[in-house]
């Protein structure tokens, strides 16, 4: 019993680590179908505002002014890759894949030029030190932030994309574009937007990755692979179908690791996704568009 | 854009691949014929310069390590220049950056042999890099200088080895658990590669041999984040110490994640074979203060030839710049070189090795002495306390140590099996 809670834990927080990465994506990828490569270097440039936010005001503050922060930044990047370089090429899926991946390797190196190519350390701050027990099993406090901070961002969207008349713009363009300009929605605005706000949730997750991992210019590719796997199996598309990927994905991961190793884990992960895929191409949830394209 | 159009960008593509593989193909070919070819060494001495290179990595993940190498290298090459060089010749430096591919790095090096005529080449990190390497230096009787600690089982006579072998930095830290932590219990921890497998193999047998009794061995890719299911485990098995082989940032996430469990160094001190002075301060040494490391060398030791050598290094790099194990081994790399070539008179490889063993320099961890046989160095195994200003203070030394990389004179070690596995893993 103990065993399989302690483990529930583990794998509800390395899906919450895997939302947060993914949720993003979910938005730019899943509702704008663009693939971003740079995803991963948005959350590296979240890590490092982190960074930078505990230089100007100290740890303990820091991380509560980082997180707004990082969504700024990741979001004017996000904003300034789409106007420059993204938006010349929607529906070149292929050229804007290889376009983003070297920019990602641009703001890697960047990075590098920046703050050095050693990792640099983010501390944990002192109230989020030591661990809650919850049902008979110790839960280290930044796991739990992180996933409290996932579902405020969760519902947070959800409640966007449902009530405000960005997120009827925003479904309304991902639905039918055409019917949506001819509606009068401006379509390249709303993409703007949405790309802001995608690339801003991966600095936020770049912010919450510091508390448990490395901070460094290379970081983002260790989360890209994961994110778009999420948000594939999800379903290109929802974000409820994002939400069920990567808490699924992490309990099963978390189960599979106690049992075997962790390669072996990620392997069998990675197989079911594939076999999954194969049964349902179309992910766990998927959206009915009557778009022609 | 049209279908058209489309379709001649693409068959562009298609043409530009296939001219780059043409060229590729066409600079393999050259390289395999000077391999027939090549049989006397073409290092030019007629002026007053002689070459030598260095290959480390520039780009890639491993440019974290192997540029602070390349800085080390640069200042004994500029301190044996302002001493009057080697033989009376200026060293001239040809540099390569190995990319952090180990294909790269064996395509460099044979660049440098055979196009640069290089007299001896300095660096390397990874095991991978080093086996890439490996046959080049063999078939063009090159001499390459490997800084690394690493997990032995290897001697070619055309490497000499100024890191560490098992028996001086893995053995050692075995035995000081088992004498001073009085350890009972081990957890092994490492990154899914050849250098932690073959190093948990060897400390299994070890283990046996010894009463203490092996909790777990856990792996995971190399860059994993991920340690909540590991830190669980390691918990849950209350072992007496962790033996840690985990390689660059996943030791964050590790340490980060093993204080998140509530396990502390005075309950579980993580012993680690991979975090030197470089990587205390990406990790953050609130994570690390009292857990145990084992080098040969640490910034903190007390003799003349170390506060020199970290005199120097801040006075050119900078103040906040920190001086580790790996790059003190290259900076005695140089330093042996230059000492055998001056005893041999001569840069020819058959020549320095042949005076070789016995060649001695007073490095910054003390006297270092090149075995003939194994042409790898005695070591003085230290193990070190991570202190909370991010510094490790050496809290216990063992005996200097004769290179055994083949742990032949420990009778437990069965290494046949350990280089088969070795082998395997690589493949």
């Amino acid at each position: 019993m103990d065993v399989v809670l302690s483990q529930l834990v583990a794998g509800i927080s390395v899906g919450s680590i895997l939302l947060l990465a993914a949720i993003g994506l979910a938005l730019t990828f899943g509702q704008m179908g663009v693939i971003n490569m740079a995803h991963g270097e948005f959350i590296m440039i979240g890590a490092y505002v982190a960074f930078v936010m505990q230089g100007l005001f100290g740890s303990g503050v820091s991380l509560l002014v980082a997180i707004p922060a990082a969504f700024l930044v990741g979001g004017i990047f996000g904003v300034v890759l789409e106007q420059i370089l993204i938006r010349h090429m929607y529906h070149r899926p292929l050229d804007t894949l290889l376009a983003t991946f070297g920019v990602g390797l641009i703001l890697q190196q960047l990075a590098r030029d920046l703050f050095g190519a050693p990792a640099v350390q983010v501390s944990n701050p002192p109230w989020l030190s030591g661990s809650v027990q919850i049902l008979g099993t110790n839960v280290p406090l930044t796991r739990l932030f992180i996933l409290l901070l996932v579902v405020a961002v969760v519902a947070g969207l959800a409640a966007l994309m449902a009530y405000t008349s960005l997120g009827r713009r925003i479904r309304a363009t991902v639905l039918n574009r055409n019917l949506a300009e001819t509606s009068g929605i401006s379509t390249r605005w709303t993409d703007r937007t949405t790309f802001f706000i995608g690339s801003g949730l991966a600095g936020v997750a770049g912010v919450t990755v510091t508390l448990i991992g490395a901070t460094s210019p290379t970081m983002g590719t260790s989360y890209i692979v994961d994110a778009f796997l999420v948000v594939v199996a999800g379903g290109i598309g929802r974000i409820k179908g994002a939400v069920i990927a990567a808490f699924s994905l992490g309990i099963l991961q978390a189960f599979i690791e106690y049992s075997t190793t962790a390669s072996i884990a990620k392997f069998i992960v990675l197989i079911a996704v594939v076999a999954f895929l194969q049964l349902r191409p179309q992910g766990l949830v998927s959206v009915q568009t009557r778009s022609l394209a | 854009m049209s279908e058209k159009k489309r379709q001649s960008r693409l068959t562009a593509y298609a043409a530009i691949g296939a001219a780059g593989t043409l060229v590729l193909s066409a600079c393999g070919a050259r390289a395999g014929e000077e391999d027939a070819a090549v049989a006397e060494s073409c290092v030019d001495t007629d002026g007053d310069t002689i070459k030598i290179g260095f290959i480390n990595s520039q780009s890639g993940n491993m440019a974290i390590s192997e540029t602070t190498v390349n800085d080390v290298l640069h200042m004994a090459a500029d301190q044996i220049n302002e001493d009057g060089g080697v033989n009376g010749y200026e060293l001239e430096i040809v540099e390569e950056d190995g990319q952090s591919e180990p294909a790269t790095f064996a395509e460099r090096s044979e660049y440098l042999l055979t196009q640069e005529c290089v007299a001896a080449v300095f660096g390397g990190w990874t095991s991978a890099s080093r086996q890439a390497m490996l046959p080049v230096f063999e078939n063009n009787n090159g001499l390459l200088f490997y800084p690394t600690q690493y997990e032995g089982l290897e001697s070619s006579e055309n490497v000499f080895y100024s890191g560490a072998t098992t028996n001086q930095q893995i053995l050692p830290a075995l035995e000081y658990l088992k004498e001073e932590e009085e350890i009972e219990s081990l957890y092994l921890v490492g990154s899914d590669y050849v250098f932690p497998r073959t190093a948990n193999m060897l400390i299994q047998q070890w283990a046996e041999e010894n009463d203490v009794e092996i909790l777990g061995e856990d792996y995971t890719p190399l860059g994993s984040t991920d340690f909540s299911t590991i830190a669980n485990t390691v918990a849950a098995s209350d072992a007496d110490a962790v033996f840690n082989t985990l390689n660059g940032e996943s030791n964050v996430a590790f340490f980060s994640q093993f204080d998140d469990a509530g396990l502390t160094a005075e309950e579980m001190p993580v012993m680690s074979v991979s975090i030197a002075e470089e990587e205390v301060d990406g990790i953050g040494p609130a994570l690390l203060d009292g857990h145990l490391t084992s080098w040969n060398y640490y910034q903190t030791l007390e003799d003349p030839e170390n506060e020199e050598f970290v005199a120097a290094f801040q006075e050119t790099y900078g103040e906040d710049r920190v001086t580790s194990d790996v790059m003190q081994s290259s900076y005695n790399s140089l330093f042996l070189w230059a000492a055998m070539a001056e005893e041999a008179g001569s840069f020819d490889v058959d020549e320095i090795r042949e005076v070789a063993d016995g060649t001695s320099i007073d490095a910054p961890e003390g006297e270092v002495t090149v075995d003939g046989e194994t042409q790898h160095v005695t070591k003085t195994p230290r193990i070190g306390v991570i202190n909370s200003d991010g510094l490790i203070d050496p809290i216990w030394e063992g005996e200097l140590t004769d290179p055994d990389p083949y742990l032949e004179d420990y009778q437990w070690a069965d290494d046949e099996e350990a280089a088969e596995y070795a082998e395997e893993a690589e493949d």
